[in-house]
Parts: C-alpha cells; structure tokens; sequence
C-alpha cells in the first residue's frame, strides 16, 4: 500500500476512534434524570423514612453486641454494589463519568433509578427469580419453557407490576405454555417422558414452600420432621393436593376440581385420598373458589407474613449477597425475627408489595453503604462487624456476576438494551459459555459456595479475558484507551474506573503509570501493557467479590 | 512429542516441563509474595505406588456410559430367547458365562470381573437416575450429595497432588459432582486429551506472564488495607487457589493427560476414539495417584434401532474397556483401583415399534473389577422372558454405592455434617459381601 493511503487511514481511524471516546466519555444525554413518580417529594422521603427504620434496628442490634459500625464507603463503592446487584455487571466508565457529574445531593436517587428503569435489571432480576420458581434443571422442553417465563416476569418486573400479583399469576395460570408464559410455572414440573402425569403437584408443593413462603417443608415429604421440627408428613402433602386439580390438555394448563390428590403415608398399607389443606394460617385462606386459586389467594395474602418475610429476605440478598436470615428458605415461622426484617416487612406490604420501592428502602439505607474495610488500617475490620453487618459483607461474586464484569469492563460503553444487537448476541453467548466454564451455582445462590481451581484457570488463561484483553481495537477497552489516553494517568486511572469502579491509589498509580511510560516509544508494546493490566485487575481478588 | 504446556524461551536442554516450570513457579511465587505457599516439596511428583494385596483400594475409574447401556446386548444376553431379537452371545473366560458377542476382548477378561446383572433402582428419568447412579442417592430438593469420586477424595489426602485429584473426561451436561462438599469437590473437566486441556496453559510470553503475576501484588495489597489480616488465608482464599492453578499450570503430572506420550501400539489397543484416549488418560493419571477418573461414553439413549447404535457403542467400549484392564494388571495398579463401567439404567427387555428399546431400571448390569472386587463372578439374574422386574439377587444403587465404598477403605455408614445442618450417611446402602474377595 502507498504510504499515503496507509497515513490517511490512519488518520481516518484515529480521529474515528477519539471522536467516539471522547464522546462517549462525556455523553449524558442517553442518561435522563428519572422518570417522575406520582408524587415524588412524598415517595422519596417515606423511602428514606423506612430506610431509617431499618437503620435504628442495626444501630441497637450493634450497641447491644458492642460492634463498632466502619464508616460510610464511597459513592463509586456503592454504586459497584448496586449496579452488580441489580444487573449482574460492574457500572461501564460511561456510566461512571454520567453518575459522578450528578450532584453529590441527588447522586443516590439518580443511580437507583437510573438502574431500575434499565432492561438489565429486570432481565436480571428474572433470572433470579426464575431459579427459586422453576429451578435450573436442563432438558429441551424445560429450557425453552423457562426462557418464555423468564421473559414475561421481566415484563412484569419493568413495570414494577406488584409482587403478590406477581406470583398469583404464576400459581393460578391456565393456558399454553406458548401463549401463557406464566403457565410454565407449572408445567416445568410435567415429565416429559411421562406427559400423561401431568404436572408433578409434590414438585409444585415444594416450590411454593421454598420460594414464597421460606420454609422447607419438602423436607417432610417421605416422613414427619426428624430433625426437632413439628411438620408432619401430612402438612406437605396436604398442600400438594392444591395443585393436584392442575392437568394437561390441548389448551395447555387447564383445572380439574374433580382430579383427587392420592398419596400412600409412611406406613400405611393404602393410598388414601389427600384433602388439599394449608399447613399454618388456616383462617386466611378462602372458603370458596377454585383450588389453585384459594391457595394463591393464601400464600400471597398480606396477613400471611411468611410471604413478605421470603420476599424481603430475597431481596436482601440480592443486595448484600447475604439473606438477612439464614437459610434463606428456612424462616421459622414464629421468629425471632430480625428488627430489619419485620420494618423492610411493614414497609412492603404497606406499599402493595412493590418490589422496586423496597429495593430503594434498602438501598438507601446506611447499612447497605457500610464500607467492607475500616479506613483506620490499625483496626482492621473483624468477622464480628462483618456478621452483625457494621461492615459491609465480603462476598464472593457469583459466576454470572463475574462474566457481567469482564464484558462490561472490556467496554467503555454500556452494555444494554440500546447496545447494538450484536454486541447484545456475543455478549449473551460469551457470558453463557464463560458461567459454564466457571461454573454455575444452581438455585441456591446464597449458600456460602467455594472458589474453584478451575475458576482461576478460566480467568487467567480462559478465552473470554484473553479475547477481551487482547489487542482490539473495536472491541477492547484496554486497546481504545492505550491508543487514545492523552497520557499515562489517564490510561492508568480509566482501566482501573473500568475494571474496578475506582480510581487508583496513589502506589498503584506510580508503579502502573511507570510501567507504560517503559513501555512507550516501541509500537505496540504499550498496548500489551494495557493488556496486561487489565488481565491483572481481572484477576485480583477485588474484581472477584462484592465489597 | 509435543509438551502440553508451551514454554517459550529456555535452553534446549531444560525444555522439560518439570524442570522450567519449578524454577518458574518458584519466581512467581517470591515476584508475587506467595513464597510461602509453595513448597518445592509440593513440586515433585509423587511415586505411584501399588497398594499391596489385602489393602483397600485407592482410585476408582468410572466407564461412564451416558444414556443407558442395553443389559442384552453387553453384559446380560438372553441368547435365543424373544427378547434378544436376534442379538447373538459368546463365551468368555468365566466358564459357563456369556456376554454380548460385540464385546470379544472383555470376553477374554471376564474371569478378572464381577458382573452384576441384578441392579434395580426407581429413577427411568435420565437427569434423576444419573444422580442416582452417581451419588448413591435419589435427588432430593434439601440436599445435593456428592459424587462417588467426591467422597474418595474427600475421605483421602494426597498431599503431593498438583493436579486435580477428582476428573471427569468428555463430561455430558451432568458431570460428577463434589454436592455438600462444595465445588471444590467438582471434577474437573477435560475434554477428548488429543488436543491440549482447556485453559492450562498462558497465551502471552513468559515474560509477560510473570509480570502480570507480580504486579497483582500491588492490588492485592491496595486491596487488604483496613480488611481482615489474612484476608486469603481466612476469607477468600483467592490468591490460594490462583497459586494452586499456578502449580497445576506447571505441574509436570499434567503430562499424565497427554496420551500422545504413550507409545503408539499402546495407543493403537485402546481404540482410536476419544473414549479409547479417555480410558489412557485415565490409567495414565491413576499411576500418577488420582483418586478418580470419570470417562463417559455417550449415546446409549436407543429409543430407535437398538441393535446396530449399541453395536456401534460397544465397538467402542470393547478395546478401551479390555486394554484399560490389561494395563493395570501390567503395571500393578489392578489391586489398587477398582473399574466400574454402567450407566444410569438398563433398556427394556422387549422392542419397541421402532426396533428400539425404553428406559429400563428394573434389572441392569454393572461391570466391576480390580480393588478388593471378586473375580469371576457373576451376581443375580434377570428374567430370561423379561416379564419380572424382579431380578433375582437384587442390588440396589446405594449397594453399590456402600459395597464399593467399603472396598476402598471408606466407612459408608461415616456421618457427615452438611451445610444444612443435618447429618447424613456417606451411603444409606448395605455392602453386600459377596461382590467382595474372601
């Protein structure tokens, strides 16, 4: 090629690629302030009140274990822990320089809702929700049932449609499967070696237990409690017969009052016919209606406090990677209850179970903005502070999280729905292939899991950090910012703003600054240390766990 | 000979995976403030050793035939009968004792088997019955249970391993897990060990690759301010476990999985298959002291002409699953490793429409050999009309479980404490002695 033409594309390529970064650097305009609520001085402030209930009951929880709060971590360290919590990345740089150029006063607010009405949180947050609903189990039918009930509580997630309604839905719906998607509730539980079964009712029972109301009855499914509980065999298969009236037809899920429910009790000689009965709270549930519907009408009742406890102890965990209450789907009925629980529990259902406002309360409490570290490097944090959450939970992020991470941290720009359809399709593919690779952590998501060898083999040598850490110029962070950064601060600051959604310390920022200023002058090498270090900050322990 | 990892620069004459990778790993260690979690005792191979007779086994290798193997056509014809429709049988090393005529070699080594045809369990679903098969327990919502291999490896220490104790070779979607002993406890998975593992080896010179590893330290310790002291230690064991992928990454037991390494007529006598080069592998990686192996074998599920996709199947098995025994024998691994070869159920004794045969969970056979197992012997029968689904003898899955449990030196009646707090039996299943030597 003539050397002219080599220079002029160059040329063309540079101004291109400074042009698109320096634009996406600064752009705001796809980020508006949120959208109004009916009434928002109101909204907010009671937001703030509930937060501040739930602050009390950790400030006496902390005086009566003579636990010593840390202070408050930093907007950056909060907004990491949001944005992981809420749509399974890291916040692009994008976002960084859009959240910080927001007034310190109104930052809080604006990031919530900034989050909230993006797709990726309620795709991500169907997800989650999925997995205690249906499970993660494979098969052909199951996946592609799944994927349709997915994508319609996303919708119903987006349009912060109330929980309860939520979940009646899902417990009530008749129809098929195609063009009912909440349907797939229950029929994710059909065998299909064994379609004339119809839907699995002990599946169903078990999954209610655990998923709405946070208790293990299933446990009780073969014989009575054996381990100092008082469930009884019965009480299990008592709530099974609900669902024994749900059968398979043409039209998909359809009810059958006159379908018995039969089950042969630990030593006895017979099957005998289960009358569908609730367990506790026998007074809440109708007299009248269709089964399916009389027990959604029961578990979802405001006055049946198990639901919301499930539902705010979920929730909870979303946020801090820890339930208020362990295990999660083992609340005891009776208590004790954490003060928390029981004020985030008023609040929820005061409000109709609206899931995005109890999201708000928690993320604008003080405990959710503890620091995981004590400033004062003398007093290091203690597991006491750390348990009674006087400091933010250290915790492992989860497989899907980390994926999140490095694809977003690969880009300058956010990933999401207004992202070009086929950044969106690698994006999926590679995260799917990368969760596979790492591991994927089932339904439990909470249950304290181990880091793995092979995970640590996956990020150090595995094909998705080397692809996005490699040299490219159309893909990778790390290639766009050594080519364009003004000087080496800059590079050095914006990798760590990308990868670890803070700045660097001012030692970090000496040894990396000098370790690129060594490598300029020679093309090319200066991009590989770009490349490497990402591929460190991608494989610290910072980047691997929520703190 | 191709080394498995790739370590560019170095003289000619250290060009051993070994010996670089010690004196590397030794650099990275000190580089990133890791010294003093490797010791260079760690680095050195450990002997195989042959456990000697009377000993309880140490490895296990399980031929893993994914989908469910036809009982009729392998380990339990009914020759002339209705329902063989046609399958022939031929004699074998056990006097008196026939097997499916496409298994010729494992004929030959039938009297250093036990075959149990009688195995019954309750699960005909492929997920369920293969956690079944694999645990030792039927799926149950509370609690997920360990993987036979899991349980090996967690009732035993093998301080000198660098490499995964615990591996599953061309896993299906379902491979062996480490359940309520976390996923540390998963095996580890490689697929067909023709081309190199997945993910062992650093794409970038080793220049590079050391400098990445020592800048971690200035994160790392940016990171540890005002935490916990000891944060790796006690919290996240993140740098712990990166060191012990370091050491894996250039350990020289990884060579066990690099069959090329093994001669060519040996090579030639497991069958050109990934099956064949999973069955090397594992005697390769057992020598080296892992505690087990999963080789899975897939494509069992004949809901539709039977008779010539289980030919294909078995031709498959045949060398692989005769060779692997022949060279434990050789090498004096026999006593120490016990071999099992089923999968999650057997296949209806009648055709259906389709010349194919249906899940059958009613009487299936198990092959098991090497360890404290009996040789030539055959326990329980099935139903030569395939009406019963009482098979006599019958053996239950967690048995199976328990009696190989045993075999290994392993109490199956041990107790564990899982995460849920409730304690359960390593197997709830009986060890039935007569699949045992005397």
């Amino acid at each position: 090629m003539k050397t002219w033409v080599r220079n002029a594309v160059f040329v063309v390529t540079l101004l291109l690629v400074l042009g698109g970064v320096a634009g996406r650097f600064v752009r705001r305009d796809r980020f508006v302030a949120p959208e109004p609520v009916r009434d928002p001085g109101h909204a907010e402030s009671s937001v703030r009140s509930s937060a501040r209930r739930v602050d009390e009951a950790f400030a006496a929880e902390w005086t009566r274990s003579r636990v010593t709060p840390v202070p408050l971590a930093s907007d950056l360290t909060w907004a990491r822990r949001l944005s992981l919590a809420l749509t399974g990345t890291v916040p692009s740089v994008e976002e960084i320089r859009a959240f910080e150029q927001v007034n310190p006063a109104l930052r809080t607010e604006w990031w919530v809702s900034h989050l909230l009405q993006d797709r990726r949180f309620s795709d991500y947050f169907a997800e989650r929700l999925a997995r205690i609903a249906v499970g993660v189990e494979g098969g052909p039918f199951i996946v592609y049932r799944r994927h349709r009930l997915v994508t319609w509580l996303s919708e119903q997630i987006h349009r912060n449609r109330p929980y309860d309604a939520i979940v009646r839905d899902l417990l009530t719906a008749e129809g098929l499967w195609t063009s009912r998607p909440q349907a797939n509730f229950v029929t994710v539980t059909v065998d299909q070696n064994n379609e004339g079964e119809g839907p699995d009712e002990q599946k169903l029972a078990a999954r209610v237990s655990r998923a709405f109301l946070g208790l293990r009855i299933d446990c009780v499914q073969c014989h009575d409690d054996m381990f100092g509980g008082s469930w009884k065999q019965r009480d299990f298969h008592q709530l099974a017969a609900f669902f024994a009236c749900a059968e398979m037809s043409l039209t998909g899920v359809r009810d059958n009052e006159a379908k018995p429910y039969e089950y042969r009790y630990l030593k006895q000689k017979e099957k005998e016919r289960v009358t569908p009965r609730v367990p506790f709270n026998a007074g809440l549930l109708p007299a009248e209606g269709p089964l399916r519907h009389r027990l959604a009408t029961w578990v979802t009742h405001r006055d049946n406090r198990a639901f919301a406890r499930t539902l705010v102890n979920r929730t909870w965990a979303l946020l801090f990677n820890r339930p208020l209450h362990k295990p999660i789907d083992e609340i005891p009925l009776e208590g004790p209850f954490h003060p928390a629980m029981e004020a985030l529990v008023e609040d929820v259902v005061a409000s109709g179970f609206d899931l995005q406002r109890l999201i708000r309360v928690i993320a604008a409490t003080e405990v959710f903005r503890r620091d995981s570290r004590n400033t004062d490097p003398e007093h290091p944090v203690t597991p006491e502070q750390e348990q009674h959450f006087a400091s933010f939970p250290l915790t492992r992020l989860r497989p899907d999280q980390v994926a999140g991470a490095i694809l977003q941290s690969a880009s300058l720009r956010t990933i999401d729905a207004d992202s070009p359809v086929l950044v969106r399709v690698i994006r999926h593919l590679q995260q799917n292939d990368f969760v596979k690779r790492f591991g994927d952590i089932g339904e439990d998501e909470f249950d304290g899991f181990s880091g793995t060898i092979p995970q640590r083999l996956v990020m150090m040598n595995g094909e998705l950090v080397r692809e996005r850490t490699k040299e490219d110029l159309l893909m990778n962070a790390a290639t766009r910012i050594a080519a364009v950064a003004p000087d080496e601060d800059v590079a050095v600051e914006t990798a760590y703003l990308a990868v670890l959604t803070r700045r660097p310390t001012p030692a970090e920022k000496a040894h990396f600054v000098d370790r690129l200023r060594d490598a300029s002058g020679e093309d090319g090498k200066r991009l590989h240390r770009m490349g490497d270090l990402y591929w460190t900050l991608m494989n610290s322990t910072e980047f691997s766990w929520n703190h | 000979m191709e080394p498995l990892i790739h370590l560019p620069g170095g003289d000619g004459a250290c060009r051993s995976a070994g010996h670089v990778s010690r004196r590397t790993l030794l650099r990275w260690g000190a580089s990133a403030g890791l010294a003093w979690l490797t010791p260079v005792a760690r680095m050195l191979a450990r002997e195989a050793e042959a456990a000697p007779r009377g000993k309880p086994a140490r490895s296990v290798i399980v031929l893993w035939m994914a989908g469910g193997p036809s009982q009729l056509e392998s380990f339990d014809p009914h020759p002339g009968s209705a329902i063989a429709h046609g399958a022939k049988a031929i004699p074998t090393s056990q006097r008196g004792v026939q097997i499916g005529e496409a298994l010729p070699q494992v004929a030959g080594l039938l009297s250093d088997m036990t075959l149990i045809r009688s195995v019954v369990s309750k699960e005909a679903d492929h997920e369920r019955a293969v956690y079944n098969m694999k645990t030792g327990y039927r799926p149950n919502p509370t609690v997920v249970h360990p993987s036979v291999g899991a349980v090996v490896c967690h009732e035993g220490e093998d301080p000198g391993m660098d490499i995964p104790r615990h591996i599953s070779i061309l896993p299906d979607q379902w491979p062996a897990r480490g359940g309520y002993f976390g996923a540390e406890y998963d095996a580890f998975q490689v697929q067909d060990p023709q081309g190199p593992i997945q993910d062992v080896s650093t794409q970038v010179p080793e220049a590079r690759r050391e400098q990445r590893i020592s800048d971690l330290s200035v994160v790392e310790s940016a990171f540890a301010r005002g935490r916990l002291p000891d944060l790796d230690r006690k919290a996240t064991l993140h740098q712990l476990t990166m060191q012990r992928a370091l050491n894996l990454m250039g350990s020289e037991q990884l060579a066990a999985f690099d069959v090329k390494q093994a001669p060519a007529s040996q090579r030639a006598a497991y069958g050109d298959t990934p099956f064949g080069r999973g069955c090397l592998a594992a005697l390769r990686l057992v020598e080296k002291g892992v505690r087990c192996v999963e080789v899975t074998l897939d494509g069992w599920d004949t809901h539709v002409n039977n008779h010539e996709l289980q030919r294909k199947k078995l031709a498959v098995l045949d060398p692989a699953f005769a060779a692997l025994i022949r060279d434990l024998k050789e090498r004096g691994l026999f006593e120490s490793t016990i071999v099992l070869c089923g999968g999650e159920f057997g296949r209806t004794p009648k055709l259906n429409p389709f010349e194919g045969r249906d899940h059958w969970p009613y009487g299936f056979t198990v092959a098991m050999a090497g360890g404290g197992i009996r040789r030539g012997h055959v326990h329980g029968a099935t139903d030569p009309e395939g009406e019963s689904r009482e098979p006599k003898d019958p053996v239950r899955v967690q048995d199976l479980h328990a009696t190989l449990l045993h075999a290994m030196g392993i109490n199956p009646d041990k107790e564990i404490r899982t995460p849920v707090g409730r304690p359960l039996a390593l197997s709830d299943g009986v060890v039935i002695d007569g699949l045992l030597r005397g």
